[in-house]
């Protein structure tokens, strides 16, 4: 890898930043585009790509935002991280070619933020504490995976089948990497169309109830309205097989409510907030806050399922491995009669 | 011979959108401020073209198991002039692809079914005609398409769904589709191949129902283009939405039924102990 390179992107970004910083500052209700009907334009290609952590880390307190000193600083060494040089011969060298594309977040467009991380709500920045059920539950699932996670592919985690991404939302949060959005938009109608998944979140404008017509569903059921220049989107109904993001074993569950809120706010940049309230499984609502910022289109097809050699080759391997210890110990575990 | 062929489809299609059109006008279809057909909303066909596009009696299903829910209901098709003109060797494949439906089918396998094959099956699907560019999204694998108004390009890489640049000619959207993968047009085994263009004709033809027509063209497997024609059906019925049809964990055990522990182990005959992972 070259070494200007690196520093030659690092720049780039930092410029990037800058600017951004600028732009965020200047947001003036009057550059916002609209559509025919009068309504501000959610329409087009986004990212939520972002350096923000979820959660904050803990050293930091109540701390909600960085200087700008401190981003400039923190983005300086994150992109410095993900390019790093990895010793031959270590664990650690076995990882992708991270010059490839879409590898490397310094390739592609990251949204600015001053946060210190995207959860706000509780003020700690953190998930709040789990309900006494749900660590029960989430202790039962951790004990079920750590026995069954390989038994087929009904028992691998839903992203790697295919079926969903945690982060799919609502509420949406960034991926590790292609955190790529399509919005659509029609007078009655705002569809979410996530490229990783490749599948669309439809969400009617007529203010109605999202219980009315509903059937549990993965994304659960959505309904918006806009509350003057908001987008105010109610999510309920889902179907409680789906994780928070990053907390395996901790459903949405079918009692969960989200409330999204996106709000155009300039030319580039789409501020979006959310709350979680789900008293199944949290002690208290959550809430979070990052922008989406524009990118060039098209999308393209995601086709996951289609193209899942992953989960093939997974269950191959482990069948393989079991096989040999069977073979040299008579038992799959390799630990012997 | 297959200009012949061509000139006969197009005589057939400009009847069909004739006659379309007037009726379109009779009815008052609900139109967009530039002028042009509203065809936003829910629609639905019904027929039985994803069993066989060519049309065929009552017969039994693939799986026998499921007695009479299985079973195949009879319908005329909707292929225009009554049969595909496979060349001879692609309808061997075809008679192959019939053979080993019942796991071979890509519907089976929860893939997105592709055009036409994703406006003729069981399942509703939404259009959203917005200021720019119209979105199609399928209740079938949450399966969709943008179909590009402006900025027309060729596919820029093949998929499942294509790449789709529409126009309106009258009150006639057309959709030209390209950049396909290989997929099967039906449960019969009726099929395209990666160099299949499909043309599509949106026409209105009353507030509830649309004509819908395609000419797919395909040079490795028909000797000359063929069309489909057949009416989609307004949803009318209060609060038609779409829902989740995530095939993928019913496609599950017929795709990955051979590497789970259980009979992985079963096929090699070694009977797993009680203290192995089971």
């Amino acid at each position: 890898m070259s070494k200007n390179r690196l520093l030659g992107n690092t720049m780039l970004a930092s410029a990037g930043i800058l600017l951004s910083v600028s732009a965020l500052s200047q947001s003036e209700s009057g550059d916002m585009p609209r559509t025919s009907w009068g309504d501000p334009v959610l329409q087009g290609y986004w990212t939520s790509s972002t350096f923000i952590p979820l959660q904050r880390p803990v050293e930091l307190g109540n701390k909600e935002f960085f200087t700008p000193e401190e981003v400039a600083e923190n983005t300086r060494r994150r992109m410095n991280t993900e390019y790093a040089e990895t010793e031959a011969g270590t664990p650690e060298d076995v990882h992708y070619q991270f010059d490839d594309y879409a590898m490397n977040r310094t390739e592609e467009s990251v949204t600015f933020s001053e946060r210190t991380s995207i959860i706000f709500d509780p003020p700690n920045g953190r998930y709040p504490e789990l309900t006494e059920a749900a660590k029960a539950n989430m202790a039962e699932y951790n004990a079920w995976r750590r026995d069954h996670q390989w038994d087929s592919a009904k028992t691998r985690s839903l992203s790697e089948r295919c079926l969903i991404w945690d982060q799919q939302g609502p509420p949406i949060l960034p991926l590790g990497y292609n955190s790529n959005y399509q919005f659509m938009q029609t007078e009655d109608y705002v569809i979410l169309v996530h490229e990783m998944m490749n599948e669309p979140r439809i969400i009617p404008l007529d203010g109605g109830d999202p219980a009315e017509n509903a059937l549990p569903q993965w994304l659960g059921n959505s309904r918006g309205h806009w509350e003057g220049d908001t987008l105010v989107v109610e999510t309920t109904g889902f179907t409680g097989r789906t994780n928070t993001p990053n907390l395996r074993g901790a459903p949405m569950s079918t009692n969960a409510h989200v409330l999204e809120r996106f709000t155009r706010v300039n030319e580039t940049t789409i501020d979006y907030t959310f709350t979680v309230t789900d008293p199944t499984v949290w002690t208290a609502p959550w809430s979070g806050n990052f922008p989406f910022r524009t990118i060039d289109g098209p999308q393209f097809e995601y086709a996951c399922h289609e193209g899942n050699y992953g989960i093939v080759n997974i269950l191959s391997g482990v069948r393989r491995e079991e096989l040999d210890n069977y073979e040299a110990t008579g038992s799959i575990d390799g630990e012997g009669e | 011979m297959i200009k012949k062929h061509m000139a006969a489809a197009c005589l057939l299609s400009a009847i069909v959108f004739a006659s379309a059109a007037s009726v379109a006008q009779q009815a008052d279809f609900p139109r967009k401020p530039n002028g042009v057909p509203d065809i936003s909303g829910i629609w639905q066909s019904l027929n039985n073209a994803n069993w066989n596009l060519e049309g065929q009696a009552a017969a039994q299903g693939p799986v026998e198991v499921l007695g009479a829910i299985g079973a195949v209901p009879p319908g005329k098709g909707i292929v225009v002039g009554d049969s595909i003109p496979y060349k001879p060797e692609a309808l061997a494949q075809r008679e192959m692809n019939f053979a080993n439906r019942r796991t071979e089918d890509p519907e089976a396998k929860c893939f997105r079914p592709g055009i036409p094959r994703a406006n003729y099956m069981a399942h509703p699907f939404q259009i959203f005609q917005t200021d720019s560019d119209i979105l199609v999204t399928y209740q079938f694998a949450g399966a969709l398409r943008t179909i590009y108004m402006d900025n027309h390009m060729n596919g820029p890489i093949d998929s499942w769904m294509g790449w789709s640049n529409g126009h309106w000619e009258g009150d006639t959207l057309v959709v030209e589709v390209g950049a396909l993968n290989p997929n099967w047009l039906d449960r019969a085994g009726n099929y395209y191949s990666r160099s299949a263009k499909v043309t599509e004709r949106y026409t209105p033809i009353s507030p509830y129902h649309l004509q819908y027509e395609a000419t797919i063209e395909d040079p490795e497997v028909y000797e000359e283009p063929w069309s489909i024609s057949m009416p989609l059906y307004r949803r009318v019925e209060e609060g038609a939405r779409l829902y989740d049809f995530k095939c993928v964990e019913f496609a599950e055990e017929i795709m990955y039924q051979h590497l789970s522990r259980e009979n992985y182990f079963r096929e090699r005959g070694i009977e797993l102990n009680g203290d192995s992972n089971e």
